[in-house]
C-alpha cells in the first residue's frame, strides 16, 4: 500500500507540472487523499465494481492499470483505451473492472446503485463501491441513490472523501449538518466516520463494510475525513480563497502518507534509503512513460465516428465522408500525429 | 423477458400496479418484482441506475410514466447514457430502452403533453422511434430492448387502446426503416405516432377529392429513413410533413432540413411542415384541440402543395 500512495504521489505532482509546462492541458490531483484511495482500493476485490467521481487515481493504479496507460489518457495517444475521447484524468477500463469516468458531479451513484442492482440480481460475491466528495452530497442524485439502494437493499459502498472543499466552497458553506455520516442514518443506511488520513483505519473500515454490504446485501455510507491539500484542478490556484498557512500545515504535519511511513518506519519495515529508491524508480518510470506517450501519434480520424453507435450509421458515414474531404483539400493544414 | 433473463423494466408503479397505463399488467406476478422494479420518485435517478445496470450486464427498460417526466432524467440521458459508449473507448455498452406514454393526451394538461422527441434528437448516441399501431409497437418494441444503443421509445397516450389483429409469433421490425403505409403518386406525407391516424382520416377526404397521397409513418426519429423517403420524394416531388411536436427545433424541422439537403432537385415544391403550435397545451378541450393538428388542415395543406 505504502509504495502505491508514494508512486501516486509521484504521478500526481509530475503531470501536475506537466500541465503547468503546457504538455497537458489538465489535471486532477489527489495530494491528501492517497490513503482513502489506496487504502480503500487494497480492501476491495477486483470483482467489485468502481464509480469514481474523478479523484480517484489511487484506485485504479492499485488495481494494475499501469504508469503507461495513465500516459496514454493524459497525452489522448492512439495507446489510450478511450481512444483520446475524454479529457485527461477520465480514465476508464473494463477490465479492471472501473467505470468510465465521467465529469457530471454525482451522476455515478445512481449508477453504481444500479450495478449493484445487478450484481444482486445475478447473486454474484460482489458490491459496487461509488466515490464522491463533500460536494456531490448536494446533488438529487446522492440523495436519490442513497434512498434507492437503501429500499432495494443492494450492496453498495458509498465511500464520500470528505476534504473539506468542493473547488472554493467550504463544506461550512455545502451543508449545514454534522457531516454527512448523519445523512445516511435519515436514508436507514448502516453509516461510518472514519478518519480518512489513517491508511490502516480506512482498510479496516472499508474491509468490514465491503463484508456487510455483501454478505447482508445493503447499502453502507463512509464518510472519510481528509483534507484537499493539493487545488481542485489545474485550473484552481487556491490561495485566492485558503490560506497558504493552512495549506502547508496539512502538508506538512497531517500528509497521510509521511504518517503512514512513519508507522512503518517504526515498525522497522521501511527505511531512507528504501524511500530514495522507491521516489526516484517511481519520478524516473512516471517521466520515461510521459516522454514516451508525449510523442506517439494521436487516434486516427477513422476512430472519430465510431462508438457513437454500436455501428456507424448512414448519416455519420456521410459526416465523416465531409471530414474527410476537407483534409483532402486542406492537406497541410491537417496535424501529422493524426492518422487517418 | 421470457426469452432473457437479464430484461428489467424500472420505473414508478410498474410492478403490480401494471404501470400507469397497464403496460407491465400482470408481469410482475409472473416474473418477480425484481425484474419489475417499483422505483420512488427520482427520474433522474432510475435513469442512471439503469444507466449503471445496462454497463453492467442487464438490459433495462426505463418507463417514463409520462414521458414529460424525463425532462428531469435530462442530465443521465444526455451525459452518460448517449455518451459514455463513446467516451470510455467502446469498453461499455448501455443497452438501454427509455419509454413511456407521451404527446398530447384528452385534456391532461400542459405538464402531462410533453413531446421530447425535439429535445432529445440532437444527442449523440441515442436512437429514437415512434411507434403508432399494435402490430409496430410490438416489433419496435422488441428490436429497441434486443439493440446494444440505447434507444428512445416513443408511445402516445392516446393510442394505448387501439385493437389490432396482430401475429402470435415473435417479430422484430428494424429500427431504422420507416413504414410505407398507404402508396400513391401525388404527394409525400411523413407523419409519425398519432398524427398517423390523423393523416389516414385526412386521406380519405383526399381520395375522394381524387388525391392519390403516399403516406409514410417515419417511425424512425433518428436517425431519419432518408432511403425510403428519398425514394418517395422521387416519385411524387412533393412532400407535406405532418408531426404532434412544436414547430420550432422539431423533428419536422430536421427533416426538413435533411430532404432539403439531399433531394432539392426532386421537388417540385416548399416542403410542407404542419406541426403544433408553441404554445403550452391548454387545458380546455377546444383550446387543446386548436394546438394540435387536425384532419381539415391536412387536407387544406395538401391541395394547396398539390397546386405547384
Amino acid at each position: 500500500m505504502y509504495e502505491t500512495m508514494a508512486i501516486l504521489q509521484t504521478m500526481d505532482n509530475l503531470y501536475y507540472e506537466a500541465q503547468r509546462q503546457g504538455r497537458i492541458s489538465f489535471y486532477v490531483t489527489s495530494i491528501g487523499e492517497e490513503a482513502i484511495n489506496v487504502a480503500s482500493a487494497a480492501a476491495l476485490s477486483s470483482d467489485d465494481l468502481i464509480f469514481p467521481q474523478y479523484r480517484e487515481q489511487g484506485v485504479l493504479l492499485w488495481r494494475g492499470f499501469t504508469l503507461k496507460d495513465f500516459a496514454s489518457q493524459c497525452f489522448a495517444n492512439d495507446e489510450d483505451s478511450g481512444k483520446g475521447r475524454q479529457m485527461p484524468v477520465h480514465y476508464g477500463s473494463k477490465k479492471l473492472n472501473y467505470i468510465t469516468v465521467s465529469s457530471t458531479v454525482g451522476t455515478q451513484l445512481p449508477h453504481a446503485v444500479g450495478a449493484a442492482y445487478s450484481l444482486k440480481m445475478a447473486k454474484e460475491e460482489a458490491c459496487t463501491v461509488a466515490y464522491f466528495g463533500d460536494g456531490g452530497t448536494s446533488e438529487g442524485d446522492f440523495h436519490a441513490a442513497m434512498n434507492f439502494a437503501s429500499v432495494l437493499e443492494v450492496p453498495v459502498l458509498f465511500i464520500c472523501r470528505n476534504n473539506g472543499w468542493a473547488i472554493s466552497t467550504p463544506a461550512s458553506d455545502q451543508y449545514r449538518s454534522d457531516g454527512v455520516v448523519v445523512k445516511g442514518q435519515a436514508y436507514g443506511i448502516r453509516s461510518f466516520r472514519v478518519d480518512g488520513n489513517d491508511t490502516l483505519a480506512m482498510y479496516s473500515c472499508v474491509q468490514a463494510a465491503r463484508k456487510m454490504a455483501i454478505e447482508e446485501s445493503r447499502p453502507i455510507l463512509i464518510e472519510a475525513l481528509t483534507y484537499r491539500i493539493g487545488h481542485h484542478t489545474t485550473s484552481d490556484d487556491s490561495s485566492k480563497y485558503r490560506s497558504i498557512t493552512e495549506m502547508e500545515r496539512w502538508k506538512s504535519l497531517r500528509d497521510p502518507v509521511i504518517r503512514f511511513r512513519k508507522w512503518l518506519e517504526g515498525n522497522a519495515w521501511w527505511d531512507e534509503v528504501a524511500e530514495r529508491r522507491l521516489r526516484a524508480t517511481a519520478r524516473n518510470e512516471v517521466i520515461t512513460t510521459m516522454v514516451r506517450a508525449e510523442i506517439l501519434k494521436k487516434p486516427p480520424l477513422s476512430d472519430l465516428f465510431k462508438d457513437v453507435y454500436d455501428s456507424v450509421p448512414v448519416h455519420l458515414q456521410e459526416q465523416e465522408a465531409y471530414v474527410r474531404s476537407t483534409v483532402t483539400r486542406h492537406p497541410k493544414d491537417h496535424p501529422s500525429d493524426v492518422p487517418l | 423477458m421470457e426469452r432473457d433473463p437479464t430484461v428489467c423494466v424500472i420505473g414508478e408503479d410498474v410492478g403490480h400496479y401494471g404501470g400507469s397505463y397497464k403496460v407491465t399488467k400482470g408481469m410482475a406476478e409472473k416474473f418477480g418484482d425484481l425484474r419489475l422494479l417499483d422505483t420512488p420518485i427520482a427520474e433522474n435517478s432510475f435513469t442512471g441506475m439503469a444507466i449503471g445496470a445496462a454497463m453492467t450486464g442487464l438490459r433495462p427498460i426505463v418507463e417514463g410514466m409520462n414521458m414529460g417526466f424525463l425532462l428531469l432524467a435530462f442530465n443521465q440521458i444526455a451525459n452518460n447514457c448517449g455518451m459514455l459508449h463513446y467516451t470510455s473507448g467502446g469498453q461499455f455498452t448501455i443497452p438501454i430502452v427509455i419509454r413511456g406514454p407521451g404527446g398530447v393526451g384528452k385534456q391532461l394538461g400542459a405538464e402531462h403533453s410533453q413531446r421530447l422527441e425535439s429535445y432529445f434528437q440532437s444527442v449523440p448516441g441515442l436512437q429514437m422511434v415512434a411507434c403508432s399501431t399494435p402490430y409496430n409497437a410490438k416489433g419496435l418494441m422488441k428490436a429497441a430492448i434486443r439493440s446494444e444503443n440505447p434507444v428512445i421509445l416513443f408511445e402516445h397516450v392516446l393510442l394505448y387502446n387501439l385493437k389490432e389483429r396482430i401475429p402470435d409469433e415473435e417479430y422484430v421490425l428494424c429500427l431504422e426503416e420507416a413504414e410505407l403505409v398507404r402508396p400513391g403518386q401525388d404527394i409525400t406525407i411523413l407523419t409519425y405516432s398519432r398524427m398517423r391516424h390523423h393523416v389516414l382520416q385526412a386521406v380519405k377526404t383526399l381520395v375522394s377529392k381524387g388525391y392519390d397521397p403516399e403516406v409514410i409513418d417515419i417511425r424512425s426519429l433518428k436517425p431519419f429513413d432518408l432511403f425510403a423517403i428519398g425514394n418517395s420524394v422521387k416519385k411524387t416531388h412533393k412532400v407535406l410533413i405532418v408531426e404532434e411536436c412544436m414547430r420550432t427545433g422539431g423533428i419536422g424541422a430536421s427533416l426538413r432540413a435533411a430532404i432539403m439537403e439531399n433531394f432539392f432537385d426532386e421537388l417540385d415544391a416548399p416542403i410542407g411542415c404542419l406541426s403544433s403550435q408553441d404554445v403550452p397545451t391548454p387545458y380546455a378541450g377546444p383550446l387543446e384541440d386548436l394546438t394540435v393538428v387536425q384532419p381539415p388542415q391536412i387536407v387544406f395543406a395538401v391541395e394547396q402543395l398539390c397546386k405547384h
